[in-house]
């Protein structure tokens, strides 16, 4: 069974403190959902995970199955088998989806040799399941795409790079009702023994579709209360203002 | 984040220098007549060359663009002859030159792709060849000098009249001291389907290379010309200054294709221009990689109508270098078009620049012209510029002109490291997409010389 342990993380972008000691566990087989209010933080956790240069880490641990996470530069932590489904993709002029992802396969995979043809077959299964245009192979990544076919892509790459661990960033912001059950196709294939994922997310809607094992409420840069698919409804009903007094009443009481 | 790898320029070697025969240095009356004698030239060429020499005299070093006046004039040898003769046959080339030529791949080119080669050493054409069939059909690929010698009429009647001798100050210097370059002739509806190419190599220490080419593709015809050049990394430096005329006539089409990659000592001031007339199209493919310093903006002046002109440019600017570089298309006549397409990169403090002008002729009719420049750069010590000059004076033009600057955003760099790759590799996908749409254009072998040199200035890997 594979881990991913976030121990009292702390970080800071331009001296602010945002993340003020996290605390979450994922294993494989299991999905969570990490909800909250704009400029809680959440995306904030993904790129500090993944190892977005911006921010500084002034605290607290990070152990994927053991090895430390934070010691590892950005491609290390990918091809340690994290993913993150960015919130906002970005584009890549003159670099075609099919020539970026089979460079990106190379460098997960570097001690196995590329199989070409399996990897084609593989990439056209992979977009025939999301429902995208074959097309998309020889189109530049990103460039030009909607928001929704961004985060399709997301999916995609996700699906072919199989990793141990996926965060997913707001992958159903922006998403119509049959592009998000789509993408929650592609997220359900990747469940299983060996996938661990925390979905980000504002909304009921995904999960729905992607029903998440643990549900963890953040605000202010803290998870302030976590639980099951039942958190979800109070929150709906009730607001995050709500679930964020209760939880810290029943912590400060 | 990290710092890119410098580059380690692969063609810096050199090897003793070699000659039979030298001027001193520095540039008088004297030494042009020493050259002029060495060639054995007709009165009318060492004529030409004495004006050239005053016109040179006369005209100041351009203040625009880049500061050239580290060039020191008294300083430079204009003229090392490396052998007696030239040859058609690479066995007879001298062993050190022979091995320089090795070293830089050009048999192999010669074997695989073209139609015909030439090779300079310094100052002279060293081996000349060409495809018998080509020959056959009466094409002329051969050194400016044995064209004076054997087909006196055509380079005289022809000589200087799409630069004149007077036309800027380099073009003048080139045009009092040449010695080498190519002269080509492609007979009516003579298709040449494979290029020529010609590779000039700079081999001597504070040496000025100054060849001479003239491209003459008469009616219907078509032929590709590609010039390699690089040269060896000395502490002084050395001076390019090379002048390219093609004329081609009613529905010929000629492409003109340089890789240009001397070592980062070389001042390089090269005057280049077309002149296109009825139906013709003329195409520039420029891609400034090397050198110190580079002017460079290849024109097209359309002449007769539907004459169409197009000059695609790379350049990547290095550490301590300038790339001035761009092009110009004057229409001056009816329905013509051209379109300019220009991508730049400027890395680790190098600076580039887009420079060019569109201009018709009064009251032409049915002007077409696109410009598109593009520029990424890779840092925050780095420079670009665009001069986009436009000169129009008539109602009946489509002219679009289109900049964008762009840099390599972290945000960019973030998503490819997180997909695996290393940031080398991400900076690298990133400039190889931005390059993608004009290498796309090259023919095959050269789009992959290109983006092997691209790839040797970005990682700093000796192949
Ligand atoms: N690049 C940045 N520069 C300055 N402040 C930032 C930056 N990124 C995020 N922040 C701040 O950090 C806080 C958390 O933002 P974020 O992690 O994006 O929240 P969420 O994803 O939960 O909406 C916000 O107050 C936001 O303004
Ligand atoms: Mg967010």
């Amino acid at each position: 069974m594979n881990t991913l342990e976030i121990r009292n993380l702390k970080a800071e972008i331009e001296d602010k403190a945002i993340l003020k000691g996290i605390n979450l566990t994922l294993r494989s087989g299991e999905v969570h959902a990490l909800m909250g209010p704009n400029g809680s933080g959440k995306s904030t956790l993904a790129n500090v995970l993944m190892g977005h240069p911006e921010y500084r880490v002034t605290g607290g641990e990070v152990f994927l199955n053991g090895e430390n996470l934070l010691e590892m530069d950005i491609p290390e932590r990918a091809v340690a088998g994290l993913f993150l489904a960015f919130q906002y993709p970005v584009e890549i002029p003159g670099v075609t989806v099919g020539k970026f992802l089979k460079r990106s396969l190379e460098a997960l995979r570097p001690d196995e040799k590329l199989n070409l043809t399996s990897y084609i077959k593989e990439l056209r299964e992979g977009m025939e399941f999301l429902e995208m245009d074959q097309n998309f192979i020889n189109r530049n990544l990103n460039e030009g795409f909607s928001g929704g076919e961004k985060k399709r892509m997301e999916i995609l790459q996700m699906l072919m790079m199989k990793p141990l661990f996926s965060i997913m960033d707001e992958t159903d912001s922006g998403l119509d009702m049959d592009a998000l059950k789509i993408v929650s196709k592609g997220i359900n294939a990747l469940r299983g023994d060996s996938f661990g994922g925390l979905i980000i997310t504002h909304y009921q809607r995904i999960l729905d579709y992607v029903k998440p094992d643990h549900v963890h409420i953040m605000y202010d840069g803290e998870i302030v209360t976590s639980g099951g698919m039942d958190l979800i409804e109070d929150l709906e009903s009730k607001g995050y203002d709500w679930v964020n007094e209760t939880a810290r009443e029943a912590v400060h009481g | 984040m990290a710092e890119l790898k410098t580059d380690d320029y692969k063609y810096g070697f050199s090897y003793p220098e070699r000659s039979v025969f030298k001027t001193r240095k520095g540039l008088d009356e004297e030494i042009i007549r020493q050259i002029s004698a060495h060639k054995d030239e007709p009165e009318w060429m060492l004529e030409f060359r004495l004006k050239s020499l005053e016109a040179f005299r006369r005209q100041s070093v351009p203040e625009w663009g880049v500061d050239l006046s580290g060039i020191n004039f008294e300083d430079i040898y204009y003229y090392i002859k490396p052998t007696e003769d030239q040859t058609r046959s690479w066995e007879d080339v001298p062993d050190d030159i022979k091995e320089t030529f090795d070293r830089i791949g050009i048999p192999e080119a010669e074997r695989k792709f073209l139609a015909g080669v030439g090779a300079q050493y310094d100052s002279e054409v060293v081996y000349h060849n060409l495809k018998d069939h080509l020959e056959e059909q009466g094409v002329i690929f051969c050194d400016p000098e044995t064209a004076v010698r054997e087909h006196g009429d055509i380079v005289r009647e022809h000589f200087g009249t799409v630069i004149p001798y007077g036309d800027n100050k380099f073009a003048s210097l080139n045009s009092a001291v040449w010695s080498g370059g190519s002269f080509v002739y492609v007979p009516k509806g003579v298709h040449v389907d494979i290029p020529l190419q010609a590779y000039f190599r700079i081999n001597s220490k504070n040496f000025g290379q100054f060849e001479r080419t003239l491209i003459i593709a008469e009616e219907g015809s078509f032929v590709h010309y590609i010039e390699g050049c690089t040269a060896p990394t000395f502490s002084t430096d050395s001076l390019h200054s090379a002048v390219v005329e093609i004329i081609a006539k009613k529905d010929a089409r000629v492409r003109y294709s340089t890789i240009q990659n001397w070592s980062d000592n070389v001042y390089n001031l090269v005057t280049k221009r077309a002149h296109a007339y009825e139906g013709a199209t003329v195409e520039w493919v420029d891609g400034n990689l090397g050198s110190k310093k580079t002017m460079k903006y290849p024109s097209v002046f359309l002449l007769g109508e539907r004459a169409h002109g197009e000059i695609l440019s790379i350049a990547f600017a290095g550490k301590g270098q300038e790339q001035d570089t761009g092009g110009k298309i004057i229409h001056a006549a009816d329905n013509t078009s051209s379109v300019i397409t220009s991508k730049s990169i400027s890395k680790d403090g190098g600076s580039s620049a887009y420079r060019g002008l569109i201009k018709t002729k009064p009251g032409v009719q049915n002007v077409r012209s696109a410009v598109v420049c593009d520029a990424l750069i890779l840092d925050e010590k780095s420079h670009s510029h665009t001069y986009p000059y436009m000169e129009i004076s008539t109602d009946d033009a489509s002219i679009e002109h289109e900049a964008r600057v762009s840099r390599i955003s972290e945000s960019q760099l973030f998503y490819l490291m997180s997909r695996g790759l290393s940031e080398e590799e991400a900076s690298m996908m990133i400039v190889n997409g931005f390059i993608d749409p004009l290498v796309k254009q090259l023919p095959m072998e050269y789009a992959v010389e290109l983006n092997r040199l691209i790839e040797l200035e970005m990682e700093g890997s000796v192949g």
